[in-house]
């Protein structure tokens, strides 16, 4: 306890937490996902989340040892992105393309920006999209049992029906991570006892494109179809996005009412990309769009410091 | 006629206008999805701005200053119009897969650049090498930026395919690849040209006195005591 008390200038008050134990919890956050992921998809499943962490600490390592900076890899960083990666990859991706993803992440977005604290987007769903423009095919060729088949947001985008016990239990078809609503919902509530994440983010994010969903749904004369909603919020990327990427500390607003407008403009964008795009998904594109409002966000919504409130008066 | 090969050298490496000067990037960016693409949007603008550097030192001395960039554009359009006359009639091909960026040479800052900087200021025969050396720096660099584009985004060379279909990347084929493979080479001359990111020499103690100083340092600044 002593070790926590300095003679110093402030801040006086410091805490235990470090880069390293906020990443690790997001793994031990992520653990039930990940396993459920892995046994409805498979050992395949497994190798793609370990080929993926390697190189994306490999890649890492290897870049900040070529360019004589003090490696950082033991900060877990690295790891959760390959994991992160790992989750939004469809099971049946060649090993390869995902190894390339994980560089693209770490070295383009992550490094070549100044690493942890600098990169302007997402990693992970840089690396994502990255794989998604460049080999769309086999991005969206999701197998479930071996068998080819459309996810069920696709599904919902085609007009036919969807099993929502089945989608919030996570056997069906997509990426890895994502099919299995009460998995990624444990992890989040460990995050949030841990207080690793706010409400904040996710609830505005979550709010917001249930609002957008409910309108759409009015406009389009389905009437209130709440299966529609649920199948929505269940589906696709939207628990993994709005919980474990959104509330990325480094491509998130730091101001709170900025985190509001942030997650608001996230549901916004999940919105129309889901119904206004081509494809049936809109999760990763709609946080790495937001990931580059988040400046202009904070500029407009920085607090007024105490005693300043007449600033406006003038 | 050393003139003359100092403006080639200038144009293809010294002032390289795609990796030095980084200007005319907008055809740079849309059109360099292939080796021949790159390639032939680079020697189109340089036949344009031979003959535009040609012209327009002739014409230097009856330009008024006033007027001289409106006379520019003349000059410069009717080139670019000659030259996609012949590319509809010669090279079908080529001019529909430049599309737009054929007209848009008229306003090229490379070729107003070198007929602001140079060529209404300089004899003929040297202007003339100017756009020469320019139009190769640019051909140049939009056969690199194309040839790696294609090889990495389509797994061909000059149409040639030699990598199966499943192994491309295609995003190097969008507008996001062109910005990669810009930087990327960037870099690389950079990293070739300039002492950037290579160790500085360990001198003995500097006096600061570079007058009586027999080191070869890479920082003489030739005053005493600063």
């Amino acid at each position: 306890m002593n070790e926590l008390l300095h003679i110093s200038s402030n801040p006086h008050i410091r805490d235990k937490a470090t880069t390293g134990k906020i990443m690790l919890d997001v793994i031990i956050a992520l653990i039930p996902a990940t396993i459920v992921g892995i046994s409805v998809f498979g050992l395949k499943a497994l190798l793609l989340i370990i080929v993926t962490m390697i190189s994306a600490v490999t890649a890492e390592a290897v870049f900040q040892k070529i360019t004589h900076q003090k490696i950082t890899i033991s900060d877990g960083s690295a790891a959760l992105t390959g994991l992160l990666l790992a989750l939004n990859l469809p099971v049946s991706l060649p090993v390869w393309m995902a190894v390339l993803g994980a560089v693209f992440a770490i070295i383009v977005v992550k490094q070549f920006f100044g690493g942890l604290g600098q990169n302007f987007m997402n990693p992970a769903l840089a690396g994502r999209c990255f794989l998604l423009i460049s080999f769309g095919t086999a991005m969206n060729n999701f197998t479930i049992d071996g068998i080819s088949s459309a996810t069920p947001l696709a599904n919902l985008k085609s007009g036919m029906a969807v099993d929502i016990s089945k989608m919030f239990i996570g056997t069906t078809a997509g990426t890895i991570g994502e099919t299995s609503a009460i998995a990624l919902l444990a992890g989040a509530l460990y995050l949030l006892v841990k207080k690793i994440i706010h409400l904040n983010i996710p609830l505005a994010y979550i709010a917001s494109f249930s609002i957008f969903v409910i309108i759409y749904c009015l406009f389009t004369g389905r009437g209130l179809d709440w299966e529609f909603l649920a199948a929505h919020l269940c589906g696709g990327g939207l628990m993994l996005g709005a919980w474990f990427m959104a509330t990325d500390y480094v491509t998130s607003p730091i101001t709170p009412r900025g985190r509001i407008v942030f997650g608001i403009c996230l549901g916004i964008m999940t919105g129309l990309f889901r119904f206004c795009g081509k494809s049936a998904e809109g999760v990763s594109y709609a946080i790495i769009f937001c990931n580059l409002l988040v400046p202009i966000i904070e500029k407009l919504t920085i607090p007024k410091a105490f005693g300043r409130e007449d600033e406006d008066n003038e | 006629m050393n003139k003359c090969i100092e403006r080639l050298y200038n144009g293809i490496i010294k002032e390289n206008p795609t990796f030095v000067l980084i200007l005319g990037m907008c055809p740079t960016l849309a059109v360099t999805t292939s080796l021949i693409n790159g390639a032939g949007m680079g020697l189109t603008t340089t036949v344009v701005l031979m003959l535009s550097n040609t012209i327009i030192s002739m014409l230097r001395k009856v330009i008024p200053a006033e007027v001289r960039m409106p006379a520019f554009i003349v000059i410069v359009a009717s080139f670019v119009t000659m030259v996609q006359f012949l590319l509809q009639a010669y090279l079908p091909s080529l001019n529909n897969a430049l599309g737009i960026y054929i007209p848009l040479i008229v306003v090229n800052c490379i070729i107003l650049g070198r007929a602001e900087s140079y060529a209404s200021k300089n004899p003929v025969l040297p202007s003339l090498f100017d756009g020469i050396g320019m139009g190769l720096g640019f051909t140049i660099g939009l056969s690199f930026l194309g040839a790696f584009r294609e090889i990495l985004g389509s797994g061909s060379i000059a149409g040639v395919q030699f990598i199966a279909e499943e192994y491309h990347i295609r995003i190097f084929g969008y507008a996001p690849g062109a910005f990669f493979v810009l930087a990327g080479l960037i870099a690389i001359q950079n990293k070739i040209r300039l002492n950037h990111g290579k160790k500085v020499k360990e001198l003995p103690s500097c006096n600061g006195k570079c007058t009586e100083c027999e080191q070869k340092c890479d920082n003489p600044t030739g005053k005493e005591g600063e």
